[in-house]
């Protein structure tokens, strides 16, 4: 039996409550662990909630139009519960989120030093000076070329890959045990991205946080990950150690997006194309999520939610007829 | 910057040039005859031919024109036709009393419209987003003349709190000016507070979706840091600008206000010279009053500037 896991999500649900009172059901009884100093993949098509579920893990959902039931355990801490004072001390510090777009997160109106030195002075108090040596500091280690030039510039002078380094010096400046970074190199161009990767790789090796990595990119996943778990329509449909799902994966949906070429040491796959639409979330189909699109469909899929069942060790997954290999021979 | 400063100021020679040619033609659009107005019971032709003469009207219009910008160059605006007074005399007495009553309006504009639009933003939906935006459309919609006399009816003859009407300079004695000021200050305020608690409202409103301020909230800031610091520094960039330009509004609103509370300012000092036909005084404080909205609106831009890193360069 393994140590208690740093944060241990139990069955949430996100519904949003749009102006024209439809509901979207953004995230459908999630359950995720990760480990202290482990890295946890998260994959899924556009729209299957990888953002929402961890916008809710930071407490940054907005609150007038978003329902969430469940838990999310960290440390002890019940996040959903937890007073917003509380939540306060633990974000930024113990938890730190990169967002999905480095364009529009920083603030046009201060400088980057302002806004590293600014989280530091929050959770570590200290002097006006120390922060600022600190936030040089980090932006040394996230590869800022003179940084102690650099520190005192607008956000508008920076490329977005220098300010994804930004955002990712920011959410380093308390040493946080969680770190969520949602899709960091999406919205970059490839050179940049192979670079912030590399740069997660070492943070990785050097911070030894927990993080939960959000991507489109399989390649990725391969080379950070531990674990992978996949999403679809709102809901994880397999969970595995990431050698086990590229090596034999229990989930026609995951193996649509491995394509027929999974290979470990293959870099830069991108999320293979699957034939077919992803069902409206305002009204969620009974059955399996993924029976419009599912090549192994039977009758019994669409009528009732398939469990999560057990495959293998760590592996799990939401189909009715895993094991695939039996279906294939 | 420097640039662009140097380009605006090069633009506003030949704006208030336009402008004075405007007010000066304008004018003579106006019904009755000056040299009537002065000659008094006066009916004797000749005496009016001299007048006509001692003052150039029966020069052709340009060269009317010449001989004012001239005078107006060299700080000479000429004299009011009625008292003999030097108009840029008049203009010094009146012009600080506006100016007083125009900057506590703006002051009371902005210390209403400005918390009450952050307050309906972060609040919107609930009674208090409700009760801002009745108050900003109660604001927009009021006439001024029937608040002012509302007021007056209830401060000065129900209460016997403020007086009704009259003017105190600051310098004389600063409660009693005050006094005297808060009311027509509001009066004016009041729409323009309506205005910038929309503005702010709406501004604030779209920079709470912003991602920035989703990272500001991720850094475990408070709520009030994330609104005061992080939303407000970027919504208020634009009300700077739009506060000025209401300053322009005002400038007008002071004419209809300081006649119902009796203060003898600008207003009343343009007011009283329309009707008597006092060309001199009418054109110096029109030219005046451009003068000042010209340079109010670059003090905007230049404000907008030094606010906005982006402009700044
Ligand atoms: N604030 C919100 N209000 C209403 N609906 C929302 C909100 N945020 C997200 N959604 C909806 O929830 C669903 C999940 O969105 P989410 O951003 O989590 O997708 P994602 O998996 O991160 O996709 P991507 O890969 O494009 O980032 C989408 O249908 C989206 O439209
Ligand atoms: S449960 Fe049925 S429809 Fe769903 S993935 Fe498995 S085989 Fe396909
Ligand atoms: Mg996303």
């Amino acid at each position: 039996m393994t140590a208690s896991p740093l944060i241990e999500i139990k069955d949430l649900r996100i519904r949003f409550h749009g102006d024209d009172s439809r509901i979207t059901h953004a995230v459908d009884g999630v359950d995720l662990s990760v480990a202290n100093g482990a890295t946890l993949g998260l994959v899924g098509e556009s729209g299957c909630g990888k953002s929402v579920t961890s916008l809710a893990i930071m407490g940054l959902l907005p609150r007038r139009t978003t329902e969430i039931s469940g838990a999310i355990r960290f440390d002890g801490f019940d996040l959903l519960k937890t007073a917003d004072q509380t939540l306060g001390d633990l974000r930024g510090n113990r938890l730190a989120m990169i967002f999905q777009e480095p364009m529009t997160s920083l603030n046009p109106s201060f400088t980057i030093g302002d806004q590293i030195t600014e989280t530091i002075l929050r959770h570590r108090g200290g002097s006006r000076k120390g922060a600022r040596e600190r936030a040089i500091e980090l932006l040394r280690r996230v590869h800022i070329p003179s940084p102690e030039r650099r520190i005192d510039e607008y956000p508008h002078k920076l490329s977005g890959g220098m300010r994804q380094r930004v955002m990712i010096a920011m959410a380093l400046a308390c040493d946080p045990q969680l770190l969520i970074a949602d899709e960091p190199t999406t919205a970059l161009d490839v050179t940049l991205q192979a670079q912030i990767l590399e740069l997660m790789r070492e943070l990785k090796a050097a911070s030894g946080a927990a993080i939960i990595l959000i991507t489109h990119d399989l390649g990725v996943v391969a080379e950070v990950c531990d674990e992978v778990a996949v999403m679809y329509a709102g809901e994880i449909v397999e969970r595995a150690p990431v050698d086990e799902l590229f090596s034999a994966p229990q989930h026609p949906y995951t193996v649509g997006l491995l394509g027929s070429i999974p290979r470990l040491d293959h870099r830069a796959e991108r999320l293979a194309t699957i034939e077919g639409m992803v069902p409206n979330m305002a009204r969620p189909p009974a059955g399996c999520r993924f029976a419009a699109r599912c090549p192994f469909v039977l009758e019994a899929c669409t009528k009732a939610r398939p469990p999560l069942v057990e495959v293998g060790p760590g592996h799990v997954t939401r189909c009715i007829r895993a094991p695939l290999e039996l279906l294939v021979s | 910057m420097l640039n662009f400063l140097a380009r605006r100021l090069a633009q506003i020679v030949p704006t208030l040039f336009f402008v004075s040619v405007l007010i000066f033609s304008l004018q003579q659009l106006l019904p009755g005859d000056p040299a009537l107005v002065m000659a008094g019971e006066e009916r004797d032709p000749n005496v009016i031919e001299q007048i006509r003469h001692q003052y150039r009207l029966d020069r052709p219009v340009p060269v009317q024109y010449a001989y004012w910008i001239k005078g107006v160059l060299s700080g000479d605006f000429g004299e009011s036709l009625r008292n003999k007074m030097p108009v840029r005399e008049l203009i010094a007495q009146k012009l600080p009393v506006t100016l007083q009553l125009g900057s506590m309006a703006i002051i009371i504009a902005f210390l209403i419209g400005i918390p009450a639009g952050i307050i309906a933003a972060v609040k919107k939906g609930t009674a208090w987003d409700y009760g801002a935006n009745f108050f900003a459309l109660w604001g927009i919609s009021t006439p001024n003349f029937w608040l002012g006399i509302m007021l007056i009816f209830l401060f000065s003859i129900e209460l016997g709190w403020l007086p009704a009407s009259g003017y105190v300079p600051l310098t004389e004695n600063w409660r009693a000016s005050l006094a005297a000021t808060i009311m027509p200050a509001f009066v004016l305020g009041n729409a323009i507070a309506a205005v910038l608690m929309r503005h702010t409202r709406s501004a604030m409103l779209q920079v709470l979706e912003s991602d920035y301020v989703r990272t500001a909230r991720a850094k475990g800031l408070s709520e009030r840091t994330v609104i005061l610091k992080h939303a407000m520094r970027n919504a208020l960039t634009p009300i700077i600008t739009l506060g000025a330009l209401e300053l322009g509004t005002l400038l007008s609103g002071a004419v209809l206000t300081e006649q119902i509370f009796s203060i003898p300012g600008f207003g009343k000092l343009i007011v009283d010279a329309v009707f008597n036909r006092d060309y001199a005084v009418v054109q110096g404080v029109v030219l005046v009053t451009a003068t000042i909205y010209i340079t109010l609106n670059l003090v905007a831009d230049v404000a907008y500037i030094l606010v906005n890193p982006r402009l700044r360069g």
